[in-house]
């Protein structure tokens, strides 16, 4: 299963995060695994958005490594990520699908064709000459994961994606997150859309003050959570 | 596209930063000069005759007769053209100048309020006229810019036995500026002030001035004109240079500068010939 | 009140008769603004969006510079310009005092950290909100700088424009640097200097209203242009 050149496992040892004083990851060990949608949840506040982070390489640890297989410089082509707001270039739909491949040295050649297949993907084959910023929110969602997607990446976080967009545009964005992890590509995102988790995720990630309090697949999860907290959680009790 | 728009800015701007560059070379010379004789028209009079003669353009930087020596000095000029004779003859020993030539004069005149606070209005002797003006304390506005006007003024004030740097921060106000600017100053202040005939002429701006001295021997000014000496600068454009020097003082030169009248007045009197007049 | 109407009056006088020695002044005011602004704009622009991208040793010291050479006084620019391009100066053997291009380079010179600056500041904005995703794209600070100019490009416009005016508005360095010649390197602002000295105000102030009129409407061109496309790219 696992390709020679493959980033997979990506394993994070003893991270913790700390900025101004407050702790907010402590002593997380994980192993990313290829297979179905690896799913953080947790409270507000948990540090999902940070572990997202330290893990694609945006952050560097208090404490702890984060390590892929093929020790690939990280952030690199070989992973993505798609944040809860996106940050569109200010240029065309297109142009901004391009602009990751022209990053990544894909010959000339090659990049319209590539870019206008992961437009395709998202169903935005129509906008490619539309000014990004001038799209609906749940378009410039699609556009991002296009952008994130065009280079073919074997890693991609989605960190909340949805979190901003009404149930139409949810829903077309799960769509496209289903279909990506459908052609092997390893999603690891965070949302605090329980429903949202159930429908996509292979694995569920428990996360509660900073440390990962629970982790397992995901209908052995929601079917029997094996703690007081995550039990908590999931009938919507608050807990902090 | 955005491609394609980027290297056309690109482009363009490398266009417009080289443009300068590729103005055809004509002949030309650069003359460091006088406000006196640009401001008064009189280069705006004489030049395009020298050109349509010669085919030589003639590039006037018009500043006080001493920064125009020091741009001679620097070699940053191929003719000055300025009327301080003891700067011009130091200029010349000195050797930054090759050789010194008389072209012309003009008159000063010592203009004032009409209100006359020195009493002085229609005096003909204009040492005892500074001499009132600082015995009444009256304001008066000096270039103060080492420019030729204010050395002959400096050289009336001490025929006068007055020094004025004791009036300095009262009555005695230096501008440190040109003609124009110290003109300016002047009328705004109800203040006296030695001019050039030219300037004042054609100076708009006169409010409540008037000329109150005029036609004294010692208000005569004498220009000299020098090549900037090509020895000790080797880019200088002798061969030009000279030739605008030879033109000046050239008979064809002379009437051309006599021709020069503002509302009928003559405002310089060419005098290559012979000598300076003695004040 | 009588002042300003008269030079009014002169001044639509002038642009009506197509005065052509005016036409040439204003000209050569465009080619040495427009020029100097571009040598700045390629210097100062990637400048300041290094700026606002990197962080190393000495950024602070070159942005507080950079902050202070913006109040540089155009005379020492000009006296800088002049000091180098003289005969006797360093770049003498260049022969390029007392024309257009000295001209060119003390405008450039001042207003290069106007535009470094100014580009730093909302280029620096522009990169907060682009830092993260560029950082996953794995662009480094070499590539963010191109892609934040381009995507900055209409509020670097407005950047453009102030540091056109500045270039046309000044006039102690050319004055120094030019030497103010007729037909050769007098500018507007030169030649509104030489009509203020020999106290014709009313034709200075009628070339002054033909400049704010020129910058007036290059101003409006530009800003057109950036309302028109920046619709377009949001």
């Amino acid at each position: 299963m696992r390709k020679p050149d493959s980033i997979l496992p990506l394993v994070a040892e003893g991270l913790s995060f700390a900025a101004g004083g407050a702790t907010i990851l402590e002593d997380i060990s994980l192993s990313i695994e290829a297979g179905g949608p690896t799913v953080i949840i947790g409270p507000n506040g948990a540090g999902k958005s940070v572990l997202l982070r330290l893990l694609h390489g945006l952050l560097a640890p208090s404490a702890g490594t984060v390590r892929d297989a093929g020790r690939r410089e990280v952030p690199g082509p070989a992973q993505a990520m798609v944040f809860q707001r996106p940050v569109l270039l200010r240029r065309s739909a297109l142009a901004n699908v391009l602009y990751p491949l022209r990053l990544a040295g894909v010959p000339r050649a090659e990049r319209e064709a590539k870019a206008r297949e992961a437009l395709a993907l998202v169903g935005l084959a129509q906008m490619a000459d539309r000014p990004a910023r001038q799209l609906s929110g749940g378009e410039q969602q699609r556009l991002a994961l296009a952008r994130a997607a065009a280079l073919g990446p074997e890693l991609l976080f989605l960190d909340e994606p949805c979190a901003s967009l009404d149930p139409a545009a949810t829903r077309a964005v799960e769509e496209i997150v289903a279909a990506l992890a459908a052609r092997g590509t390893k999603i690891v995102m965070t949302t605090h859309d329980l429903g949202q988790a159930r429908r996509l995720a292979g694995e569920i990630v428990f996360l509660h003050r900073g440390r990962i309090i629970e982790r397992g697949e995901a209908p052995a999860f929601f079917a029997s959570p094996a703690t007081s907290e995550a039990k908590a959680f999931l009938t919507g009790e608050l807990i902090w | 596209m955005a491609l394609t728009v980027r290297r056309s800015i690109i482009a363009a701007a490398f266009a417009l930063a080289v443009a300068p560059a590729v103005v055809a070379q004509e002949r030309s010379i650069t003359v460091a000069s006088t406000t006196s004789t640009e401001q008064s028209g009189l280069f705006g009079h004489i030049l395009p005759i020298f050109t349509r003669e010669t085919g030589i353009a003639v590039r006037v930087v018009a500043l006080g007769t001493g920064q125009a020596l020091d741009v001679g000095r620097r070699g940053d000029a191929d003719v000055v053209f300025v009327h301080d004779r003891a700067a011009e003859q130091r200029f010349v020993a000195e050797g930054f100048g090759v050789e010194r030539r008389h072209v012309m004069y003009n008159d000063l005149v010592v203009a004032g309020p009409a209100a006359d606070p020195a009493a002085i209005a229609g005096s003909r002797d204009t040492a005892d006229a500074l001499r009132r003006v600082a015995a009444a304390k009256a304001p008066f506005v000096s270039r103060g810019d080492r420019s030729g006007t204010h050395a002959a003024e400096l050289r009336l004030w001490q025929l006068a036995g007055v020094d004025p740097a004791t009036g300095r921060g009262a009555w005695y106000r230096e501008v440190g500026q040109g003609m124009g600017p110290a003109l300016n100053t002047a009328a705004a202040q109800n203040a006296y002030i030695l001019a050039d005939r030219g300037t004042w002429l054609s100076f708009r701006n006169r409010q409540d001035l008037g000329i109150v001295v005029e036609r004294d021997a010692r208000l005569f000014n004498q220009y000299g004109v020098m090549l900037v000496n090509p020895q000790r600068h080797g880019h200088v454009k002798a061969a030009e240079g000279q030739r605008f020097i030879d033109w000046l003082v050239s008979a064809a030169g002379q009437r051309a500068i006599a021709d020069y009248r503002i509302g009928g007045e003559q405002l310089f009197f060419p005098n290559a010939a012979q000598a300076e007049p003695t004040s | 009140m009588n002042d300003l109407s008269a030079a009014f009056g002169t001044a639509v006088g002038m642009i009506a008769a197509g005065d052509a020695a005016l036409a040439a002044i204003v000209l050569l005011s465009l080619r040495v603004s427009f020029t100097a602004l571009a040598i700045a704009a390629l210097v100062g622009l990637p400048l300041g969006a290094l700026l606002a991208v990197a962080r190393f040793p000495g950024r602070r010291a070159i942005i507080v510079a950079l902050n202070a050479l913006m109040g540089l006084p155009p005379v020492v620019a000009g006296l800088l310009v002049y000091l180098a391009l003289s005969r006797s100066g360093p770049l003498g053997p260049l022969g390029l005092l007392f024309t257009p291009s000295a001209m060119i380079i003390a405008q450039a010179l001042l207003i290069t950290p106007i535009l470094a600056a100014l580009a730093r500041q909302v280029l620096e904005t522009m990169w907060e909100e682009y830092e993260e995703q560029l950082r996953s794209f794995g662009t480094g600070a070499a590539r963010a700088v191109p892609t934040l100019l381009w995507d900055g490009r209409f509020a670097l416009l407005t950047v453009l424009l102030a540091g056109f005016g500045r270039a046309s508005a000044e006039v102690g360095a050319v004055m120094i640097v030019g030497g103010n010649i007729e037909g050769f390197t007098r500018v507007m602002t030169t030649a509104i200097a030489l009509e203020t000295s020999k106290g014709d105000l009313p034709l200075a102030l009628a070339l002054g209203m033909i400049l704010m009129a020129i910058v007036v409407t290059v101003n409006a061109l530009a800003q057109g242009a950036r309302d028109t496309a920046s619709r377009w790219a949001g």
